[in-house]
């Protein structure tokens, strides 16, 4: 680990040690807004980690953004931080100056889509999108869709466009967003804007999951090591060391398929390895979770323990942006297509 | 706890210009008819290929020139091994050798060994063979009971090695034997020692495989003598070496790319506008390879830096050998095709064949039980 990389994770840890207590990941689930936290992530500019320095970026390259988002899973920190990332990397390409505050991105689901009207007074949004990350407290999202046949990325307002909430299964607000002619504040061409949100929200969830899945071996092991039963930890029976050592491989290779994913899509997200990083990490998200679990035993089962806000998170993420089916699908027709003896020079060349 | 890290390994631009060299000299070989890429590559004994690879200087890469090695990085040798392997090329008679005996000699032979052994290796013209396993000594190699006693200007062995793959073709293997009775500790007593084949007092008799292939063998020693100068290390040394020597065996990319060759043939046969069910599978195999990948080109880095990624290396084997196996039961579901007896020569052949050895692949070098046991010290749970 590079030294400067060293320092940004004491950093995002001694953030999220102070500000992102149990008591605050409970009280975000019942609907609060942790505003220390967030204020803590802005005052060291994590909310703009993707940004360079000129658009007022705390002046990190990609990888150490994405690693400070990995730390923030890790600790299963109930922010949008994930969206707000993305959402500025949108922008930014797009030319679009970002606003203050929490970002959201719509429409997040595949079968979702807005109406862009150019009108006298600029461009307009129609549409509903369903299940918006925290879409009802950013006070701003990025959409994408078409404008006369070309893709074009916008900002909007999202005041009054909250038609009901819902929640995943770690009680993170999705919101149902509706706009009828929205003013767009801003609007600009990007290249395949909406596939392109798609993926960057893939990424960036990948990550997540890496960083969560991380956080739920460290707890096995540590109850794996404390639990006692027939006079022994459990962590001495070769029945449940072989279960962690199966939890530790789907974690390493959720890690190195993520990792992968971010140094390909320095510049843009590279479809083919952000397919590969959400297909794994969400296959590793299922298997881990049930060994984690099963390694807990009851206690896991509880609300008391810690393991529920990372396990929830991994079975929420797995199906958002795309879950494996939707990535592994899109990955075998594009091999399928470009014919057997395209595939070697495709995996070399990463 | 300990940290598994698969760091990035950038390619360097010289082992990237390499991999056009192998491929271009893989396409070359297949084009005139010089062997048929869908066969077990890294299994498949073809001597003169292996002569042709020594003289491009693809065998012995990393080692120092003056024993006839190439001095080449551990990234530029990782993309030759990938190279050969997803060309399905026959690497089989030089493959042992390459990969861990020269090792092994250079770290631990005496200068004789190195001079006259390293050379001959990296010429593609000396062969080497594991002579680790016994009848009574699987995963508890500690349990050896093959005994070299101590005599004039060398040491005698007797007794039995087994599962010995390739020991009818190869020159040489190293064989795990005690040189002192079992004390408390039972990892200490034991040496390492290079046995050349073709003297008296060892035999090499056939275990033939479930499919009446011809691989493996049983190599009996009856007093076979070795001189000073071909102990490896100091006596008493072996358990170190060996465990060593094993780690050079387990992280590669032979230990997920046994089963390419059926991968490719499948997603061929399944062409270009898979059904839903054929896409998802193949999407699927594919993001496990590409991470698998990733993690195996990490671990060559941290050989490259000299650390010793045993633990990792455990890790890529214990899931590599897995997705391994998963190809043919895949395939099987989506092609629906009767696999076949035969030598690979067409795709219900090569289904046949890969299904036959599936078995293997989670046994050697390390059953996928003692990597778990592994990884789970390096977890430390034990």
């Amino acid at each position: 680990m590079s030294a400067m990389r060293n320092d940004l994770l004491k950093t995002v840890d001694r953030i999220f040690d102070e500000h992102c207590p149990k008591t605050v990941r409970a009280s975000a689930e019942a609907g609060a807004w942790p505003a220390a936290l967030w204020a803590a992530l802005e005052e060291v500019g994590l909310d703009r980690a993707v940004l360079p320095e000129d658009a007022g970026g705390p002046g990190l390259d990609f990888e150490d953004a994405m690693f400070a988002l990995r730390r923030s899973a890790y600790h299963a920190a109930p922010l949008p931080l994930a969206e707000t990332l993305v959402a500025g990397r949108l922008l930014a390409a797009a030319g679009i100056a970002v606003p203050q505050g929490a970002l959201t991105l719509a429409p997040v689901h595949a079968h979702d889509r807005f109406d862009f009207m150019q009108s006298a007074t600029g461009v307009l949004l129609s549409g509903r999108a369903q299940r918006v990350p925290w879409g009802h407290v950013c006070t701003h999202a990025v959409v994408a869709g078409e404008l006369g046949g070309k893709a074009v990325l916008g900002l909007v307002a999202t005041a009054g466009a909250a038609r009901g909430v819902e929640k995943n299964l770690a009680g993170e607000p999705r919101t149902l967003l509706e706009f009828a002619a929205a003013p767009l504040l801003a609007c600009a061409p990007l290249a395949h804007a909406a596939a392109r949100l798609y993926a960057e929200g893939a990424l960036a969830r990948s990550v997540q999951m890496a960083g969560a899945l991380e956080r739920t071996l460290e707890y096995s092991l540590q109850y794996a090591n404390e639990r006692v039963q027939f006079g022994r930890p459990i962590a001495k029976f070769q029945a449940i060391q072989h279960m962690l050592a199966q939890l530790a491989g789907q974690v390493a290779a959720a890690s190195a398929a993520a990792d992968a994913a971010v140094e390909s899509s320095v510049a843009a997200p590279d479809e083919f390895a952000v397919a590969v990083a959400k297909s794994r990490t969400g296959e590793a998200a299922g298997k881990g979770a049930e060994i984690a679990h099963q390694v807990h035993g009851a206690m896991g089962y509880t609300r008391e323990h810690n393991l529920h806000y990372s396990t929830r998170r991994l079975w929420s993420w797995r199906d958002e942006f795309g879950n494996e089916t939707h990535w592994q699908s899109r990955l075998g027709r594009s091999i399928a297509a470009q014919g057997a003896d395209a595939l070697w020079p495709m995996l070399s060349r990463l | 706890m300990h940290e598994f890290r698969f760091d990035p390994v950038p390619m360097p631009e010289a082992a990237q210009a390499l991999r056009g060299e192998v491929r271009a000299f893989i396409a070359q070989e297949v084009a005139q008819g010089a062997f048929t890429p869908s066969r077990n590559s890294w299994s498949s004994f073809d001597a003169d290929f292996s002569r042709k690879c020594g003289a491009r200087g693809y065998i012995g890469m990393r080692w120092p020139k003056q024993y006839g090695g190439h001095e080449r990085s551990a990234l530029e040798r990782y993309v030759v091994t990938e190279e050969m392997l997803a060309g399905g090329a026959p690497v089989g008679a030089h493959w042992i050798a390459d990969r861990q005996s020269g090792n092994q000699i250079l770290r631990y032979g005496s200068e004789r060994a190195k001079r006259t052994i390293l050379p001959k290796i990296a010429a593609g013209e000396c062969f080497f063979s594991i002579g680790m396993s016994e009848p009574d000594s699987g995963s508890d190699l500690a349990a050896v009971r093959t005994r070299a006693s101590k005599v004039d200007g060398g040491w005698s062995i007797s007794g039995t090695k087994v599962w010995t793959s390739g020991a009818h073709q190869t020159h040489y293997l190293i064989a795990l034997a005690r040189t002192a009775p079992k004390e408390e500790d039972r990892h200490a007593g034991m040496t390492q020692f290079i046995v050349d084949l073709a003297q008296p007092g060892v035999s090499v008799r056939p275990i033939y495989n479930l499919y009446g292939g011809h691989d493996f063998n049983e190599v009996v020693f009856d007093g076979y003598f070795v001189p000073d100068d071909m102990v490896m290390g100091e006596p008493g040394m072996g358990w170190k070496l060996v465990t060593g020597e094993l780690a050079f065996e387990r992280s590669g990319p032979d230990r997920f790319l046994s089963t390419y060759q059926l991968l490719i043939e499948s997603i061929r046969a399944v062409g270009t506008e898979p059904d839903a069910r054929a896409a998802n599978e193949i999407g699927r195999l594919v993001a496990h390879l590409a991470t698998l990948r990733r993690m195996s080109i990490s671990v060559a880095g941290m050989l490259e830096r000299g650390e010793q990624p045993a633990v990792e290396a455990a890790l890529v084997k214990d899931i590599g050998t897995a997705f391994e196996r998963e190809i043919p039961e895949t395939f099987r579901h989506l092609l629906a095709t009767e696999p076949t007896l035969g030598e690979g020569t067409s795709y219900a052949e090569l289904l046949g064949m890969t299904i036959l050895r599936a078995p293997g692949f989670t046994i050697r070098g390390g059953t996928r039980e003692i990597l778990r046991g592994m990884i789970a010290r390096g977890l430390g749970l034990r």
